[in-house]
Parts: structure tokens; C-alpha cells; sequence
């Protein structure tokens, strides 16, 4: 029973983690291309930034893949 | 693997374990040989492994940049100096984009973090059981501990302790410039009356208990996310790592599998590793510029 919760609990934490980052890179990417079909000249400043959010959005669903991954194999 | 015994769960544990030293329960200094005993000596114990690596990889990056800085020339530059200067541009130009104060110390405390944070992430794309069995070798050959006991973890941004001990740095100079620009009645201030603001006194005094707490959540969210993104980051790194190094041990077909596998992630982790130090590195920039940026 516990083991089954355990692995419950890595799924949930991957399957959020990975939904809320496509939304968050789906969103990102979007206007990143929006952006530089508008301005292409601005594509090198654009591209700085897009980089550093996308960090920052994928850090959390990584986090969240180590996390569960310790979980599934260490723990459980 | 260390050896044959091991179960999987004996060998992610195994590798999750910093090489400890500290009190024991009785009272006498020394090694951690087990993690519960690296447990039980709680706060009263360092982790030697990750102050040998950070102080290694820094004495590191001193002496390489030091060595293209003394060697300097106005002439035809060499392959060093190239280098060098092209690092040194782009953390100008990255320090130039975001921070307007006025402080001789940001942009080289920005490289520092930069070239520090990128070479202590480095540390990962070692293969997971070098360096580690490497110490367990020496170990038993010379110190005549069981290489089973001996811990050894080589990537020292995967352990929180190096990176809140960063984050904390950085925190430190941002109140310390807050209150050296703006005064201590200005950082007050800044503390208490944002973002709700009213005209009106007695209004007002109510309002700062409300704008204290919001602010002050989000003064100590910043070395606190600073730090745990880095940490958790290189952290899942190195467990997908691990994860991938029992593949090895799983026969031929989850063998070939896994070398797949390591590659494609090792690959996919040099841009993680350079953006988590890239990122480390632009957000002490904009915390510095929050510092030293009146309202």
C-alpha cells in the first residue's frame, strides 16, 4: 500500500511538473517566434532572454523529475 | 559499481552521501563511515568533498585568469588571452544590459559566480562512478578504510549546502548596498511602504504590517529560490546519471540502451549546466540593480 502511494506520488510529480512546463515553454516559444517575426533585428536579445526564462521555467519540472526519480528508486 | 553486493537502492544511497566529517554521538571528532551516523551528527559536521571540489575548481579558475591577465599583450593575443577576453565581454555586456548603479564590484563578482557556478556543474558530466570509486580506491589502499565506506560526491552544486552558502553571499551584499545607497530609512522604506500606499496616516499605519509581510516573503524568496533552482537542477541531474549508470550493471541490451541514454543526457546537460550558471549569474546582476535602484 505504501509502495503504491509512492508510486503515485512520482507520477503525479512528474505528470504536473511536465504539464505545467510544456504550457509555461508552449506560451514562451510562442511569443518568442511571435517577437521575432515582428522584429527580426531584436532575434540576438530575444533569444538571450528566451534562454533565461527558459531556465527558469525548466528548472522546476527538472526538479521535480529528480525528485520523484528518488523517490520511484531510492525509497520505494 | 563498488561491489557485486550492492542492491539499487544501496547504490543510489551510496552515491547521494557527502564524505562527512563531525561530531559523533559520543562526543569524539571524526569520519562519517555509514549515513546514519553522517545523519546523526546533524548541524556539527562539514562535507569535505564539496569544500575540496569548490575550492579546487575556484583555485582553478583563479590561476587560468590569472595567467592569460599577466600574460596580456597589445599585440597579437594567443588562444588564452582570446578566450579570456571573450568571457570577460560577454559578462560585460550581460552586466552592462541590467544594471545601471554605479559599483566597480558587480561585473567581477559576476564572472566569479559565472565561471565558478559553470565549473563546479562541470563536475557532472564526469562519468558518475570515476571519481567516486577513484576515492574509494585510495581509500582502501592507503587508509585502510573499506572503499564501501569511503563517500565521495564530485559535483559540489548538488549538494544545498554550496549553493545556499552562495545564495547567502549574494543576499548579504544586496543588504548590505541596499542600506549603503538608500540609507537604513530608505531600505525601511522600501520594506514597508510598497505596494500598497495611501495619503492618509492613520490609513497608512495600517497598512505596513501588510506591506512588511509581502515584502519581506519576497526578500527572503530571493537567495532561497536563487538557491534551491541551482541545487535542484544539478541535483536531478545527477540522479538521472546514476539512474542511467545501473543500466550498466543490467545486462548487454539495457546496456547499449543506457550508453544511448548517458550520452544523450550528457549532451542535453551542457546546456542546463551553462544556463543554471548563466541564470545564477543574470539574477545576482538584477538583485544588485534592485539594491542600488531608488524608488
Amino acid at each position: 500500500m505504501e509502495h503504491a502511494l509512492l508510486y503515485i506520488a512520482g507520477a503525479l510529480m512528474m505528470g504536473l511538473g511536465a504539464l505545467g512546463a510544456a504550457v509555461g515553454i508552449g506560451v514562451l516559444g510562442g511569443r518568442f517566434l511571435e517577437g521575432a517575426a515582428r522584429q527580426p533585428e531584436l532575434i540576438p536579445m530575444l533569444r538571450t532572454q528566451f534562454f533565461i526564462v527558459m531556465g527558469l521555467v525548466d528548472a522546476v519540472p527538472m526538479i521535480a523529475v529528480g525528485i520523484a526519480m528518488y523517490v520511484l528508486f531510492a525509497v520505494a | 559499481m563498488a561491489s557485486e553486493a550492492l542492491t539499487t537502492t544501496g547504490y543510489i544511497k551510496h552515491h547521494l552521501q557527502n564524505w562527512t566529517y563531525g561530531q559523533h554521538a559520543d562526543g569524539h571528532w571524526g569520519m562519517a563511515h555509514s549515513v546514519a551516523e553522517a545523519k546523526a551528527m546533524g548541524f556539527m559536521s562539514i562535507h569535505i568533498d564539496t569544500m575540496l571540489w569548490s575550492l579546487v575548481l575556484g583555485g582553478i579558475f583563479l590561476w587560468y585568469f590569472r595567467k592569460a591577465a599577466v600574460k596580456a599583450t597589445v599585440g597579437t593575443p594567443g588562444g588564452l588571452q582570446n578566450f579570456v577576453e571573450w568571457i570577460a565581454e560577454f559578462i560585460d555586456s550581460s552586466v552592462r544590459g541590467s544594471f545601471t548603479g554605479k559599483n566597480p564590484l558587480v561585473a567581477p563578482m559576476a564572472m566569479t559566480i559565472f565561471i565558478w557556478v559553470f565549473l563546479m556543474n562541470l563536475m557532472d558530466l564526469f562519468p558518475v562512478d570515476w571519481l567516486p570509486s577513484a576515492a574509494g580506491w585510495v581509500g582502501s589502499t592507503f587508509f585502510g578504510l573499506e572503499s564501501h565506506h569511503v563517500y565521495f560526491r564530485v559535483v559540489p552544486t548538488a549538494d544545498p549546502n554550496a549553493t545556499i552558502g552562495m545564495a547567502l553571499a549574494v543576499f548579504g551584499l544586496m543588504i548590505f548596498y541596499s542600506i549603503k545607497v538608500k540609507g537604513f530609512s530608505g531600505f525601511t522604506a522600501e520594506l514597508t511602504l510598497h505596494p500598497f500606499h495611501s495619503h492618509n496616516k492613520i490609513v497608512m499605519a495600517f497598512l505596513i504590517p501588510f506591506n512588511f509581510f509581502l515584502e519581506f516573503v519576497s526578500l527572503i524568496a530571493k537567495p532561497v529560490s536563487l538557491s534551491l533552482r541551482l541545487f535542484g537542477n544539478m541535483y536531478a541531474g545527477e540522479m538521472i546519471f546514476i539512474l542511467i549508470a545501473i543500466m550498466f550493471s543490467a545486462g548487454m541490451t539495457m546496456g547499449v540502451l543506457g550508453s544511448v541514454l548517458q550520452m544523450g543526457w550528457a549532451i542535453f546537460h551542457i546546456l542546463i549546466i551553462t544556463l543554471q550558471a548563466f541564470i545564477f549569474m543574470t539574477l545576482t546582476i538584477v538583485y544588485m540593480d534592485m539594491a542600488h535602484s531608488e524608488h
